[in-house]
């Protein structure tokens, strides 16, 4: 960590607080164009989704661990648990096979 | 101030609260082991209030990534809060004082926004506020617990906490993907560029955050200009 961490933080913190304010601020109408209007709708989803893969097959102690975990709260989220359900789900299902391991 | 929203916001707080301690426990407890101070973990929860931004954030101050690469990769993640915070602006109540727009902004997350945009009518400030004051120590005080006892955490349940987050963003993104289409192939799709990233040669020298912010700005790019969403979907998220 060659950097001061603290900049790292205010560096954080100010972009995430001016995502948030800037639009309550200032605007007073809403976005019309339907193509920033569909983007915005799908960032969330491929953000989320990029960030959890592959990243989750190296979160855990060992790969077999991690699918099981994986496969496990693909099930629990499709079955629509809450997100604290699935999380505790799959910690579980990595749990339970890393005894076998 | 409008005791009755207030006290209303508390009551929807409190399970928010209670979901965001146990994901938080799990951030301070990777800050922490990563080589992080108990104290700047708490202050990264305290003055950022989000998952996957903070998570991100983490990677980045952990790899030693430069202060643009942090600032980029917080505005992709975090550009959500955009349309939330866009649609707040429409729905808070006519008349109120500038302030309440600059406070009720800090807690624009993905649920405190959704139980104050379920709210009947205008929304009363706060109605925010009273969220915010129980979901705001609950991520707070969650940092501060697994910062403090990661360290003390047997090898086997770091392990077991490690793949927390990566089931709530499932939890997040696989329920509308099993109804709408265009959802699924943004999900499949961005999978599928991140891991081309992970396991291609020339690509695998691309640090994380960048990973994120271009497989983001792609799959999301691409998605909105073949499938765009009908005004109905977009007032959803």
């Amino acid at each position: 960590m060659s950097h001061n961490i603290y900049l790292y933080i205010l560096v954080m913190a100010g972009v995430t607080y001016l995502i948030r304010m800037l639009p309550l601020a200032l605007s007073r109408r809403e976005i019309t164009s339907p193509f920033i209007r569909s983007f915005l709708y799908y960032v969330p989803y491929a953000c989320l989704a990029a960030m959890t893969f592959p990243a989750i097959l190296s979160s855990t102690a060992s790969v077999i661990s991690a699918l099981a975990g994986f496969g496990v709260a693909l099930i629990a989220a499709y079955k629509e648990k809450s997100l604290l359900t699935v999380a505790l789900l799959a910690c579980g299902a990595v749990f339970i096979v890393e005894r076998f391991l | 101030m409008d005791r009755k929203q207030f006290q209303k916001g508390i009551k929807d707080g409190i399970p928010i609260a209670l979901g965001y301690f146990a994901v938080s426990f799990t951030f301070g407890m990777m800050a922490v082991s990563g080589g992080m101070g108990t104290w700047q973990a708490v202050l990264i929860s305290l003055t950022n209030l989000t998952s996957a931004g903070q998570f991100a954030g983490l990677d980045i101050i952990l790899a030693g990534g430069s202060y643009w690469e942090m600032a980029l990769t917080q505005l992709i993640i975090n550009l959500r809060y955009c349309l939330m915070s866009f649609s707040l602006a429409q729905k808070l109540e006519k008349g109120i004082a500038g302030v309440h727009r600059y406070v009720v902004a800090f807690g624009v997350t993905d649920e405190i926004f959704g139980v104050s945009a379920s709210q009947e009518g205008r929304l009363s400030p706060w109605y925010n506020y009273g969220a915010m004051c129980v979901a705001i120590p609950g991520w707070t005080l969650g940092t501060l617990a697994g910062a403090v006892s990661g360290n003390l955490l047997p090898a086997f349940m770091v392990s077991a906490l490690g793949i927390a987050i990566y089931g709530m963003f499932l939890a997040v993104i696989i329920p509308p993907a099993k109804t709408n289409r265009a959802v699924l192939l943004v999900v499949i799709g961005a999978m599928a560029v991140s891991t081309l990233f992970a396991a291609a040669p020339g690509l695998k020298k691309v640090s994380s955050g960048f990973v994120i912010i271009i497989t983001t700005i792609l799959v999301a790019g691409i998605a909105a200009y073949f499938c765009p969403v009908k005004e109905e979907s977009a007032d959803e998220s």
